[in-house]
C-alpha cells in the first residue's frame, strides 16, 4: 500500500483522475464516447486529439531536461516547420497530392532536426547554458519563419495535409496516433537500450559520465535533435489544424506548457531521473484542465491564471521545505500520541 | 626547504599587477563585455550615419531613441538585479501588461491618479514578491517561479479586460506628451523617469551594502550566506524590484500608447533579457552593470531604428537580436572559460 | 607559545547531542577551546568533526547540550549569529566571491560608509590594513579570481579579522595548498595564536597537525575519545584512538607489494613525450604487467595532469601513447577504456560517482558505456557483476539499490573501484583513491589493489601521502613544477629520501 502511495506517478495520476471525475460529475456527457462512421468522438477523444502537439513537444523536452538542459526554442521550431511545409505545398502545382505533402512534411521535419542539432551544438560543443543557447533560436526562429512565409500567413487547401490534424485511422484521431507512436518509440528505446540510464547519468553528472567513457556530448546533442524533430512534427500538426502557417502564433508559450507537463510528471528540472509516463500524464492533466477551464465559461485568454495556480501548488508540493515541514509535524504528532499512550499506561 | 618554498610563495604574491595595463585588467576585466557593447553601439551609429548619408545621428533621432525605449529600459533595470543574483525573471512582459491594463481600467473607472499609480506599482511589486518567495523559501528554480508569474500576469490582464482600454487621464498622458526641449533635443517625463530609474539602480548596486550583497549572491550564494550576508532578503528584494520596475513599465507603456491592452508585452521579457546580456551582464550572475544594460537597450533600439529606416522586414529584428545575443554569449563563455583556466 | 590552562576557555561545549534521521551524529560530546591555542579536531570521516563545527557555527541546531562563548551561553540560528559572537570559519572550498575584488571580499557587509553610500576609498584602505597585518601586500582593487587558492584562503582569514574573530575555525584549509603555501598559512596561524585568537584546526594531514597544534581532541563515531596536549599523544597512539584498532593490516600490505617486476618485455602502456602547453612538460612513462607505479609530487606538480593526458580526459598537444607496443590514439576517455585503461579521478564527488544513480547503476556504468547504448547489458549479468564486487570490496550498505550519494566517502570510492574493475582493465590509474576516507576503507582498497597487481594488473597510484605511495608501488615517478624529474625504486627508497628528492633533486638552484 505504501509502495503505491510513494510511487512518483501516484500524485499526478490522482490529479488527473480527480479532474476527470469532477468533470464527469459536473457534466456527464464529458465521459461519453460515441462512434460515428467508425470514428470515435467525445470530449475525452478531443482531449487526446488536441493534446498531440503538446505531447510531442513535452516528450522531447523530457529527454532534454533529463540531460540537465532545457529547450526554449520548441515553439519557434514549430513555427519554422509549419512555414517550411506550407511554403512547399503552396508553391507546388498540386497541393492536394499526397506525394507533395509527404515531401513537404519530410523536409519540414529535417529542417527542425537541423535546428535541434544547432541547439545541441551550442550546448554540447560550445558549452553554453541550455537556457541561453536555446533562447537564441527562440528569439531568432520566429524571424526565420516569417522570412520563409514572406511575412504573411500562408494558407493552403490540401486534403492530405489537413488529414494530419483532423483525420482518423483505426477509429482514432490520426494526430493522437502520432503522439502514441512517439510515446511507444521513446519508451522502447529507453527500456530496451541503455540510453535511458546513460542519459540520466549524463544529466546527473556530465563530467563523471564522460570520464566513465559515456559519450556525453553525443547524448546531449542527440537529445536536442530529438526535441527539435518532435517539435517539427508538432508544428505540422498545428499548421494542419489551422490549415495555415502563422509564424507569430504557432507554438506560442508551448515551451512553457511542455516544461510544466514534464514537471507535473515528476521529472526534476535538475536533470537526471526522468519519466516518460509521467510526462504523458502531465500533458493529459494540462489538456484536461484547459478543457475544464473552458467548460467553466472562462475565456481561454484568462486560463493562464489557473495554470499559474497549478504551477505554484505543484512546486510547493514538490519543495523540500514543505516535505520537511510535514515530516517534522508528523514526528511531533507521533511523539505526542506516544506520550499520550504512555500517560494512559501510567 | 622551508626557506625555499617561502621565497617561492612570496614571489608568487608579488608577481601580480605590475604594469598599469595588467593592473587595469586585473581590476576591470569584468567590464570588458560592457565596453564591447559600447563599441557596438558606436559602430551602429557610424554605420547608420554612413548608410543614411549623415541623416542618422540627429538630435531628433537620439531623443526618440530614449523615448521609444523608455519602457524596455525600465524593464532591463529590474531584470539586471535579478540576473545579477544568478536568477531570471520571465514574468516582466506580462506583469507590465497586467499593470498597464489595470491602470487604464482604474483611471477609466474614475479612480484618482494618486491611488491608481501607487496601486499598479504595488501590483507589480506584489507579483515580484510572490516569485521571490517561491525562489527563496520553496527552492523553486527562478525560471519556473517566474513562469508562474508570467501566467499569472497574463491571465490577470485578461481578467481586468479582454480588450484594450483607452486612457484619457491628463496626468498620465502628460508623461508622454510633454516635451522638454533644448534646441532640437527633447526629453519627455517618461524618459526622465527611465533615466532616474537607471541612476537610482546604479547607486543602489554600487554604493549600498544591499547592492553589494546582490553581487555576492551572484558570485557564490553559499559563500554569501556563510559570510553572514542577508541573502534571503536580498534575493527576494531583487524580484520585488524587478516586479516594481515591470509595474512602472506598465505605467510608462500606458502613457506611451495612450491605452492599456492585455496583449501588450508578449515576448518583451526576452527583449529585456537580450538587452541585459548584450549590455555585458553575465547570465550566471555576479558580473554586470546597470549602465551596461542601458547601453544594451540602446543597441537594441538602434538596431530597430536602422531596420525601420531601411524599410526592411521586422522579422530581421528578431534574427539580428538573436544573433547578437549569440555573439555576446559566446564572448562571455570565452571570458568565463579564461578566468576559470587562470586559477 | 603553548596555551595556558589557567586562561578561562573562550568556547565551552557541553553534552552536545545532534540527531539526524536514523543517526546519532553527536552523542554527549564536550569540547573546550582556549584563547591563544591551536586545537586540532581529529577523527575519521563520519566521526562527527564537521557536525561539531556546524553546531558551533550555527549551521545545525543542537538537540541537547549547551554552548558558551566567553562564558555566555549562546544559541546560534544562523552563521551570522555565530560571527556576531566572534566565531569565524574558513572552509576547505574557500567561501568567498571570486567575482568581487579582494578588498570587497575582506570587507563585505562591513563596508565603511559616508552619508548614504559606501565610501570605497576608506573601505579599501581598511581592507589593506587588515591584509597587511597578515603580511599580505595585495592590490585590494584586483579581482579575487586573479589570485591563487592559497591567497584566497589568507584573504578569508583577513575577513575573519575584520569581524574581530576571537575564534577562528579552519576546516581542512590545507588540502589544496602546496608546501610553501602551507608554510605561509601556518605563519599566519601562529601569528594569530600569539595575538590570543583561539584556533580550531581540522586536517587529514598528520604532519601538519603535529606541526601546528598545541592540543588535540579526538572523536570517534560521534562520541568524545578525549582531549590531549600534543606532547602526550604520539602519532601511533592518535591513529589508534581515531580508528580504535591497530594498523597491522596496512603494514602487511607493504610486504606483499615489494615484488620484483619483469621489465624486459613490452610495457603494457608506454607514453613518450606526453605533454600540453602550460599544463605539463613532455614526460615519458612506462608501466609493465603487474607493476604498481607510484606518482609522487606536490599538488600542482603535474601528477594529476599527467594521468589525465594519458587517459584522454584532457587532450595532449604532443607525445604519443603505445598500448602493448602499438600506437594508440587516446583523445577521449572512451578511447582509453577501449584500450583497457581506466582512470579513477581524484575528485570523487565531481568526476567520479553519479550521486543520484544507484550503487548497481554506478558500477555497471563503465561497462555499459564501453558496450555502447544500443547493447544493454542484460539485467541478470548486471546483477551478477554488482553482487560480485559488492562482496569482494565490502561495500556498505551492501544494497545494490541504495543511491550512491547517500554512501560514505570510503564506500563511494569502493563503488568507483568496482566500476573500473568491472571493465576488466589492464592498466588501472588511481588518483588519490584514499583521500578523505576512513582508515578501514583505506586498508580495504590498498589490499585489493595489491592483490590485483599480484595477479597481473598494472596500476598507477597517485597519493599525497608519500608513505602510502612507497608502500603500494614498486617504482615511483617524481614530478615537480609540471615536469617529471625522475624515477626511484621503492624498495631502495625511504620516506626521507623521497621527500628530499621531491624537494631538491636535479636543482642547482634550490633557492
Amino acid at each position: 500500500m505504501t509502495a503505491i502511495y510513494k510511487h512518483r506517478l501516484f500524485w499526478p495520476i490522482v490529479a488527473l483522475l480527480t479532474l476527470i471525475v469532477v468533470n464527469a460529475v459536473a457534466r456527464p456527457q464529458f465521459i461519453k464516447i460515441t462512434m460515428r462512421d467508425g470514428e470515435l468522438y467525445g470530449p475525452l477523444i478531443s482531449i487526446l486529439r488536441e493534446s498531440a502537439p503538446l505531447m510531442l513537444v513535452a516528450l522531447g523536452m523530457t529527454i532534454v531536461i533529463a540531460t540537465r538542459g532545457i529547450d526554449l526554442s520548441v515553439g519557434a521550431t514549430m513555427a519554422v516547420s509549419g512555414a517550411v511545409a506550407l511554403t512547399i505545398i503552396d508553391g507546388s502545382d498540386d497541393p492536394g497530392n499526397v506525394g507533395t505533402v509527404l515531401i513537404a512534411c519530410v523536409v519540414a521535419v529535417l529542417v527542425s532536426l537541423v535546428l535541434g542539432a544547432w541547439n545541441g551544438f551550442l550546448v554540447s560543443v560550445v558549452g553554453i547554458q541550455p537556457i541561453i543557447a536555446t533562447l537564441v533560436l527562440m528569439l531568432a526562429g520566429r524571424g526565420v519563419a516569417l522570412l520563409i512565409t514572406g511575412g504573411f500567413i500562408t494558407t493552403v487547401n490540401s486534403e492530405p495535409f489537413a488529414f494530419i490534424a483532423s483525420g482518423y485511422l483505426f477509429a482514432l484521431p490520426f494526430a493522437f496516433l502520432i503522439g502514441l507512436v512517439a510515446i511507444i518509440v521513446l519508451s522502447l528505446v529507453e527500456r530496451r537500450t541503455a540510453l535511458g540510464v546513460l542519459t540520466e547519468a549524463v544529466g546527473i553528472n556530465p563530467e563523471a559520465s564522460r570520464l566513465a567513457g559515456v559519450r556525453s556530448r553525443s547524448i546531449i546533442w542527440g537529445a536536442y535533435m530529438v526535441s527539435g524533430m518532435l517539435a517539427g512534427i508538432a508544428g505540422l500538426i498545428y499548421a494542419s489544424n489551422i490549415k495555415a502557417a502563422d509564424a507569430n502564433a504557432a507554438g506560442v508559450f508551448i515551451e512553457l506548457y511542455a516544461i510544466l507537463a514534464v514537471v507535473l510528471g515528476g521529472t526534476s528540472l535538475n536533470g537526471g531521473k526522468f519519466s516518460i509516463a509521467g510526462t504523458v500524464v502531465g500533458v493529459l492533466i494540462i489538456q484536461t484542465l484547459e478543457s475544464t477551464i473552458l467548460f467553466l465559461g472562462v475565456s481561454s485568454a484568462q486560463s493562464p491564471v489557473f495554470f499559474a495556480v497549478v504551477v505554484v501548488i505543484v512546486v510547493i508540493v514538490q519543495s523540500s521545505r514543505l516535505r520537511d515541514g510535514l515530516a517534522a509535524l508528523s514526528t511531533r504528532l507521533r511523539s505526542r500520541s506516544e506520550a499520550d499512550e504512555k500517560v494512559e499506561v501510567a | 626547504m622551508a626557506a625555499m618554498t617561502m621565497a617561492r610563495a612570496e614571489t608568487r604574491t608579488k608577481e601580480r599587477g605590475e604594469s598599469p595595463v595588467q593592473t587595469f585588467i586585473s581590476r576591470h576585466g569584468g567590464m570588458m563585455p560592457s565596453f564591447a557593447a559600447v563599441l557596438i553601439l558606436i559602430l551602429l551609429f557610424i554605420g547608420g550615419e554612413i548608410f543614411l548619408r549623415g541623416d542618422f545621428i540627429t538630435p531628433r533621432n537620439i531623443s526618440a531613441l530614449l523615448l521609444d525605449n523608455a519602457v524596455l529600459l525600465v524593464l532591463a533595470v529590474g531584470m539586471t538585479f535579478v540576473i545579477l543574483t544568478g536568477g531570471i525573471d520571465l514574468s516582466v512582459g506580462s506583469v507590465m501588461a497586467f499593470t498597464g491594463i489595470l491602470g487604464a481600467k482604474m483611471l477609466g473607472d474614475g479612480v484618482p491618479v494618486g491611488i491608481a499609480i501607487p496601486a499598479i506599482l504595488l501590483g507589480g511589486a506584489a507579483i515580484g514578491l510572490l516569485i521571490g518567495i517561491l525562489v527563496q523559501y520553496f527552492g523553486v528554480q527562478p525560471f519556473i517561479a517566474s513562469l508562474a508569474g508570467l501566467f499569472l500576469g497574463r491571465g490577470l490582464a485578461y481578467i481586468v479586460s479582454l480588450s484594450s482600454i483607452k486612457v484619457e487621464n491628463d496626468a498620465v498622458l502628460w508623461l508622454q506628451s510633454t516635451r522638454i526641449r533644448l534646441g532640437d533635443w527633447y526629453i519627455t517625463p517618461t524618459g526622465i523617469i527611465a533615466l532616474t530609474t537607471v541612476a537610482v539602480a546604479a547607486f543602489v548596486l554600487h554604493l549600498t551594502r544591499f547592492g553589494r550583497t546582490i553581487y555576492a549572491i551572484g558570485g557564490n550564494e553559499q559563500s554569501a550566506r556563510l559570510m553572514g550576508l542577508k541573502v534571503g532578503r536580498a534575493k527576494i528584494a531583487a524580484y520585488v524590484i524587478s516586479g516594481f520596475c515591470a509595474g512602472l513599465a506598465g505605467l510608462l507603456l500606458t502613457a506611451y500608447s495612450g491605452a492599456g491592452y492585455p496583449r501588450n508585452g508578449i515576448g518583451t521579457e526576452l527583449d529585456a533579457i537580450a538587452a541585459v546580456v548584450i549590455g555585458g551582464t553575465l547570465l550566471t550572475g555576479g558580473r554586470g552593470y546597470v549602465l551596461g544594460s542601458m547601453v544594451g537597450v540602446f543597441v537594441y533600439g538602434t538596431i530597430k531604428t536602422i531596420i525601420n529606416f531601411m524599410g526592411a522586414e521586422q522579422s530581421w529584428m528578431q534574427i539580428i537580436v538573436g544573433s547578437l545575443l549569440l555573439l555576446f554569449i559566446v564572448v562571455q563563455r570565452a571570458i568565463v572559460a579564461r578566468s576559470e583556466g587562470r586559477r | 607559545m603553548t596555551a595556558d590552562i589557567e586562561v578561562p576557555p573562550i568556547v565551552e561545549m557541553r553534552g552536545i547531542t545532534i540527531r539526524f534521521p536514523g543517526v546519532l551524529a553527536l552523542d554527549n560530546v564536550d569540547f573546550t577551546l582556549r584563547p591563544g591555542e591551536v586545537h586540532s579536531l581529529m577523527g575519521e570521516n563520519g566521526a562527527g568533526k564537521s557536525t561539531l563545527i556546524k553546531a558551533l557555527t550555527g549551521v545545525y541546531a543542537i538537540d541537547s547540550g549547551s554552548i558558551a562563548v566567553a562564558g555566555e551561553r549562546q544559541t546560534f540560528d544562523t552563521a551570522a549569529d555565530a560571527q556576531e559572537a566572534g566565531i569565524s570559519t574558513v572552509y576547505q572550498e574557500v567561501n568567498l566571491c571570486t567575482n568581487l575584488t579582494v578588498g570587497e571580499n575582506v570587507m563585505l557587509g562591513h563596508e565603511k560608509r559616508r552619508g548614504t553610500g559606501i565610501d570605497w576609498k576608506a573601505t579599501h584602505r581598511e581592507a589593506a590594513r587588515h591584509l597587511d597585518s597578515l603580511g599580505l601586500q595585495l592590490d585590494t582593487r584586483s579581482m579575487l579570481s586573479n589570485h591563487s587558492i592559497a591567497i584566497q584562503q589568507l584573504v578569508a582569514i583577513s575577513r575573519a579579522m575584520v569581524l574581530d574573530a576571537k575564534v577562528l575555525i579552519l576546516d581542512e584549509p590545507t588540502s589544496s595548498l602546496d608546501r610553501g603555501e602551507v608554510e605561509q598559512l601556518f605563519g599566519v596561524i601562529r601569528d594569530l595564536r600569539d595575538k590570543g585568537v583561539a584556533i580550531l584546526f581540522v586536517s587529514h594531514f598528520l604532519d601538519q597537525v603535529y606541526e601546528i597544534s598545541d592540543r588535540i581532541t579526538v572523536l570517534r563515531n560521534g562520541t568524545l575519545v578525549g582531549e590531549y596536549p600534543i606532547e602526550e599523544l604520539p602519532r601511533d597512539a592518535l591513529v589508534t584512538k581515531m580508528i580504535g584498532r591497530e594498523l597491522e593490516d596496512l603494514a602487511a600490505i607493504a610486504n606483499s607489494s615489494h615484488r620484483s617486476i619483469d621489465r624486459t618485455g613490452t610495457p603494457v602502456v608506454k607514453a613518450t613525450g606526453l605533454g600540453k602547453r602550460g599544463v605539463l612538460e613532455p614526460a615519458d612513462l612506462e608501466i609493465y604487467e603487474g607493476e604498481v607505479v607510484g606518482i609522487a609530487g606536490l599538488l600542482g606538480s603535474g601528477r594529476t595532469e599527467l594521468v589525465r593526458l594519458l587517459y584522454g580526459a584532457d587532450r595532449a598537444d604532443e607525445g604519443s601513447v603505445e598500448v602493448h607496443g602499438e600506437h594508440a590514439r587516446l583523445h577521449q576517455p572512451r578511447h582509453a577504456i577501449e584500450h583497457r585503461i581506466s582512470l579513477s579521478s581524484e575528485n570523487r564527488r565531481e568526476e567520479g560517482v553519479v550521486a543520484d544513480l544507484t550503487v548497481a547503476e554506478n558500477i555497471v556504468l563503465g561497462m555499459q558505456a564501453r558496450q555502447g547504448w544500443l547493447k544493454k547489458i542484460p539485467k541478470k549479468d548486471q546483477d551478477a557483476v554488482v553482487q560480485e564486487y559488492i562482496e569482494a570490496l565490502g561495500v556498505r550498505p551492501a544494497n545494490p539499490n541504495a543511491l550512491v550519494g547517500n554512501l560514505s566517502g570510503g564506500n563511494q570510492q569502493k563503488v568507483l573501484l568496482a566500476r573500473w574493475l568491472a571493465t576488466a582493465p589492464e592498466l588501472l590509474v588511481l588518483d588519490e583513491p584514499t583521500r578523505g576516507i576512513d582508515v578501514g576503507a583505506k586498508a580495504d582498497i590498498q589490499r585489493k589493489v595489491a592483490e590485483l597487481s599480484a595477479q597481473g594488473l598494472s596500476v598507477i597510484f597517485i597519493s599525497s601521502e608519500l608513505e602510502e605511495v612507497l608502500r603500494m608501488a614498486q617504482r615511483v615517478v617524481v614530478l615537480r613544477d609540471r615536469k617529471k624529474i625522475g624515477e626511484l625504486e621503492a624498495a631502495t627508497t625511504d620516506l626521507d629520501a623521497l621527500i628530499d628528492y621531491i624537494a631538491n633533486a636535479g636543482e642547482g638552484t634550490a633557492a
